[in-house]
């Protein structure tokens, strides 16, 4: 093994160690979303200082990986996929602080209707588990599993876009509800940007294993 | 023309050793093109095909096609004084002449029979100024050539070979004996020569590979294995032998 090989390697685990991080903060969310929990909430908001520094020190890793090794073909495209899902990931972390400071001002607990007319618990489960895939298609060098992440960010898409008629109608029968389903609204909102992140690491996953730019590319191309 | 060299289902033999297979493969004129490759792969073998420096070595035998300027450079009536020429050559170490500065590059013309002064003066100018070695020699013109660095020595080669106006220059790992200053002055040399002249280079260092040429071929074991931009060589190989090679993972 080369000695870019064991640097590759650590910066890897530790990109896999940002990820799970940032699921974490993501689930957690969900969890103070549906039991109205700020401790939980408080805790997301207080490991958001953890997210930053992961992405401040593996951006520092691929800074010297440049420098010092001159990384070419395989190696420059692995160091440059890592610098821009590290980004990625850290604007994910970012969305679930945002989501734990709504809760933590938010007046709850929160109307089950609302989160169940909302879809907002089937958009967690699919960032959730789109986010998990990610770094399994990562983890594995599986560019089938990062081409299925491509479909299933329409699925947020989709409700997100049918969201506004959605809290719309709810306000108007619950008026009294109406701070709770402009958080949900906005929440909705950044779960809808976590399934673009998961988009972007997914194209960057496959530049990195298969040197295809994927970005601006038609569905077709992407399926291809 | 599209091609300025190319070669054509080339083999060359060392008396059984067979060193070069089957090699085609061309090259456009104003460009730079790295050849890579372990020792021993015939990448320095391929270059010396083009002035024919091969010839001087015992039991070689070559067949296929070698052309420069689309002439076959091997048929029976080439003027190897007159292609060597048009193809200049600068080897790994600096080998100036132990003559004065003026009459290393004066050297070449002198040879072709050119007795001008004035006219000599002149390109003698002219190609330190090319060489970028002008504004750090033209005092000392009459000094001899060993006093200089080896950076200095390796861009009096320069000159002395441009002196002469080829339209190739191969050179075989000029930089490899130079601290990374005169490397880099080297380097950028190579990059303005090419608007006037097409390179092609040997050389073990791949980021120098990356930084001066247009496309890169690499070879291994006597065999052109990929040759393309060398943009495309150095992020998206296509063959998994190049990309062991440039990421150091080779054998």
């Amino acid at each position: 093994m080369t000695h870019l090989d064991k640097e590759s390697q650590q910066l890897k685990a530790d990109m896999i160690g940002m990820w799970n991080l940032v699921i974490s903060q993501l689930n957690k969310t969900r969890e103070a979303l549906l039991n109205f929990d700020k401790d939980m909430a408080h805790e997301v908001v207080a490991n958001e200082k953890r997210v930053n520094g992961n992405e401040l020190k593996i951006d520092r890793d691929c800074e010297n990986i440049f420098a010092l090794f001159n990384p070419v073909a395989i190696d420059l495209r692995f160091t440059l996929a890592v610098l821009k899902i590290n980004s990625n990931l850290e604007r994910t972390g970012d969305m679930a602080d945002g989501i734990g400071r709504f809760i933590l001002n938010g007046n709850g607990p929160f109307d089950h209707e609302l989160l169940k007319l909302t879809q907002v618990l089937h958009m967690y489960e699919e960032a959730s588990s789109m986010l998990v895939d990610t770094l399994t298609a990562f983890e594995h060098e599986n560019t089938k599993i990062a081409r299925s992440i491509f479909k299933r960010d329409e699925i947020l898409n989709q409700i997100n876009i049918i969201s506004i008629k959605v809290v719309t109608e709810y306000i108007q029968a619950h008026p009294e509800n109406t701070e709770q389903a402009l958080i949900i609204l906005s929440i909705i909102r950044k779960l809808e940007r976590v399934g673009d992140h998961c988009k972007n690491i997914a194209e960057e996953i496959i530049f990195y294993i298969e040197a295809k730019v994927l970005k601006h590319a038609s569905k077709k191309q992407k399926a291809e | 023309m599209n091609h300025i060299i190319a070669t054509e289902k080339l083999n060359l033999y060392y008396n059984d050793f067979h060193a070069l297979k089957n090699i085609s493969m061309q090259m456009r004129p104003n460009t730079v093109t790295a050849l890579i490759g372990p020792s021993g792969c015939g990448k320095s073998t391929y270059l010396r095909l083009f002035n024919r420096m091969n010839d001087l070595i015992d039991g070689v035998k070559i067949t296929g096609d070698v052309r420069v300027e689309g002439k076959d450079i091997y048929a029976k009536n080439t003027d190897v004084v007159e292609l060597r020429r048009k193809v200049g050559m600068v080897f790994q170490k600096p080998n100036p002449f132990p003559k004065t500065i003026f009459e290393n590059v004066a050297y070449g013309l002198r040879v072709n029979g050119i007795n001008d002064n004035g006219f000599i003066k002149d390109k003698i100018e002219q190609s330190l100024v090319q060489a970028a070695l002008w504004d750090e020699v033209k005092d000392k013109l009459n000094k001899s050539a060993f006093e200089l660095s080896g950076g200095q020595q390796q861009r009096l080669c320069i000159a002395r070979a441009l002196a002469i106006e080829p339209s190739i220059i191969l050179m075989d790992e000029p930089a490899s004996a130079l601290d990374p200053i005169s490397t880099a002055k080297i380097e950028e040399l190579i990059y303005e020569l090419k608007e006037n002249y097409t390179i092609v280079i040997v050389t073990h260092n791949m980021q120098q590979a990356g930084r001066v040429s247009d496309n890169t071929a690499f070879f291994y074991l006597g065999e052109l294995i990929e040759y393309g931009e060398t943009k495309e060589i150095f992020t998206n190989p296509k063959d998994k032998k190049t990309q062991n090679y440039i990421t150091g993972r080779f054998g």
